[in-house]
């Protein structure tokens, strides 16, 4: 469980980033935490692992308080993929790359050698396991991030911005992989402006405006609340505004996925016939 | 300045027209096994609003880095074929002579952007053509007009909001009155009322300003309105060009391309037997589509 009390942010000298924030994000739950350029989602979850302690209130990760915890000790619970990989990627090779942090935990070679090679296999890597990370696309270099942290198999994964550079196919194995690991036990918190994606998924939404959270609630709801998307500069999901659009014409607003907007279109014609 | 508004999509592929011609362009990184792209022959109208997209690593930022320069003037590889752009063979000019026929912006504003106000970052580019002070002001202020940011002028970028910074980014371009904009993924780290914001700012400079845009985007949802030509990539080479409406088809779904939502919706509705005059592309031609519909 990951638990926020009146948890307060600055950077040395700048105004609070973080305004106060109580959140309790249980385990196993998929959320997605949401809001405009500069809201702090980026800050917020690098207080999960220590990265950033609290200026005021306090962060408990598993009913330890991260001031009492190291980053190194919270990072074996709490696997951060950054948005940028360029941050994160240094090794020669991508195989080397998945396998530092577990030599790091002083796995044996051949548990570490099966483990990343069963990683690649998910993450669709297997055919750039040689190849530098710095010569692959940017899509294909946030995969490896992604990998480098779920290998070794942290309870709390935390994706900052995922989907970002993903193309469509990509972008529907994230989902699938999300889905799994969520289904496994683990806590997912994904970091997220893609509207199309959450509408897909359907996960919590903690929507932050300005340092503060100012909705949190199942997605079909936040993402119909024009009012709170607009003060967070979010817009509908595309299926969601053509819905929102004809809601007098008896069709559902809140369904917001291809799918469930197939199904509300069919009912509506039945019914006139 | 661009006062000029040239017609759109006229003459597709016509070589004397084309402001982008490529003709068998192929390039092969040096140390990579096989061409990042292959074959390509396109042409491109002043004025049209391309939208590039296809799977990672389709070949889709080596064409941007062909069509200003960066390659093969930049990145070591074999280049064969031609392109030529705005009546610059790649191959004989230097990127920075190409940088004033031929404007890039990249997906992350933060990355170039790196003087300590905007309108330094924006006279950069001008500077450097050696430029008379008077003439570098005038571009200036109009490319901070047009981009709506002139109130920012005096601004450290690093001050400004993701929206904002693109912004930026796109009149430190715009200053050197480019022809052709290459943007490539322009939005995809804003936030969502931001990233339409900077679409219509994009439109704007295609519709008012006759500045040929192609645009790199994998999100078809948010650019399919604005687009009146859409090229898909897969493995180096061109599969599909057309407008949107004729690129939205099965090919384009089976090679993992996202359509737009709606135009994945109707697709189904279509398995599901009900029957539409064309499928839409937009949310107003889906809304405009169902509105019939229903009320039947």
């Amino acid at each position: 469980m990951i638990e926020t009390e009146g948890l307060k942010f600055a950077y040395t000298g700048s105004s609070e980033v973080l305004r106060g924030i109580d959140l309790i994000i249980n385990d196993g739950e998929f959320a997605a935490i949401m809001g405009e350029n500069g809201a702090g989602k980026t800050t917020l979850v690098k207080t999960f692992n220590g990265l950033l302690m609290p200026s005021a209130g306090r962060v408990k990760v598993d009913d330890v308080d991260t001031h009492d915890s190291s980053v190194a000790r919270l990072s074996r619970d709490v696997g951060l993929v950054f948005q940028n990989p360029d941050h994160q990627l240094f090794s020669e090779t991508v195989r080397e790359e998945l396998a530092f942090s577990l030599r790091n935990f002083g796995y044996r070679e051949d548990t570490i050698e099966r483990r990343v090679a069963a990683i690649l296999e998910t993450l669709d890597l297997a055919r750039y396991a040689e190849s530098s990370p710095f010569v692959l696309s940017g899509g294909e270099r946030k995969r490896v991030a992604l990998a480098a942290v779920l290998v070794w198999n942290p309870k709390h994964i935390i994706l900052d911005e995922p989907t970002i550079g993903q193309d469509y196919q990509q972008k529907d194995r994230l989902r699938n992989f999300i889905i799994q690991l969520n289904a496994q036990g683990k806590t997912v918190i994904i970091i997220t402006h893609d509207v199309e994606f959450v509408a897909e998924c359907k996960p919590r939404i903690i929507l932050l405006s300005k340092g503060l959270v100012i909705g949190d609630r199942p997605a079909e709801d936040l993402l119909t609340d024009g009012a709170l998307l607009d003060r967070a500069s979010l817009t509908r999901p595309q299926v969601g505004m053509l819905m929102h659009q004809l809601k007098d014409y008896g069709l559902p607003e809140r369904a917001i996925d291809v799918y469930s907007a197939e199904q509300a279109i069919l009912h509506a014609l039945a019914r006139e016939e | 300045m661009l006062g000029t508004l040239h017609s759109r999509g006229a003459a597709r592929g016509c070589k004397d027209l084309s402001i982008i011609q490529a003709n068998h362009l192929t390039f092969t990184y040096t140390g990579a096994s096989k061409p990042s792209i292959q074959d390509i022959s396109i042409g491109v109208t002043p004025g049209e609003f391309v939208v590039l997209t296809g799977p990672s690593g389709c070949g889709k930022t080596t064409i941007c880095r062909c069509l200003n320069g960066l390659i093969p003037n930049f990145y070591s590889g074999d280049f064969n074929g031609d392109l030529i752009v705005d009546g610059m063979n790649v191959k004989e000019h230097t990127t920075a002579e190409l940088a004033s026929h031929v404007g890039m912006v990249f997906q992350n504003p933060e990355n170039q952007l790196f003087s300590l106000s905007v309108e330094r970052d924006v006279a950069f580019g001008p500077e450097n053509l050696g430029l008379s002070r008077e003439d570098t002001r005038k571009r200036v202020d109009w490319a901070l007009d047009v981009t709506g940011i002139a109130h920012l002028k005096d601004k450290p970028p690093y001050e400004l909001s993701g929206g904002q910074q693109q912004r930026a980014a796109i009149a430190a371009v715009l200053a050197m009155q480019p022809k052709v904009m290459i943007l490539d993924e322009p939005t995809s780290f804003l936030d969502p009322k931001s990233a339409l914001e900077i679409l219509e700012v994009i439109s704007d400079l295609n519709k008012k300003l006759g500045i040929t845009i192609v645009l790199v985007e994998h999100r078809l949802d948010i650019v399919s309105s604005h687009a009146n030509r859409v090229i898909v990539m897969d493995g180096g080479q061109i599969v599909l060009d057309g407008t949107p409406r004729d690129v939205y088809g099965e090919h384009a779904r089976l090679i993992g391309i996202g359509l737009p939502r709606v135009t994945m919706l109707f697709n189904l509705l279509q398995k599901d037997g009900l029957k539409f005059p064309q499928t839409p592309t937009t949310v107003d031609e889906a809304v405009d589509v169902l509105r019939k519909m229903l009320s039947r």
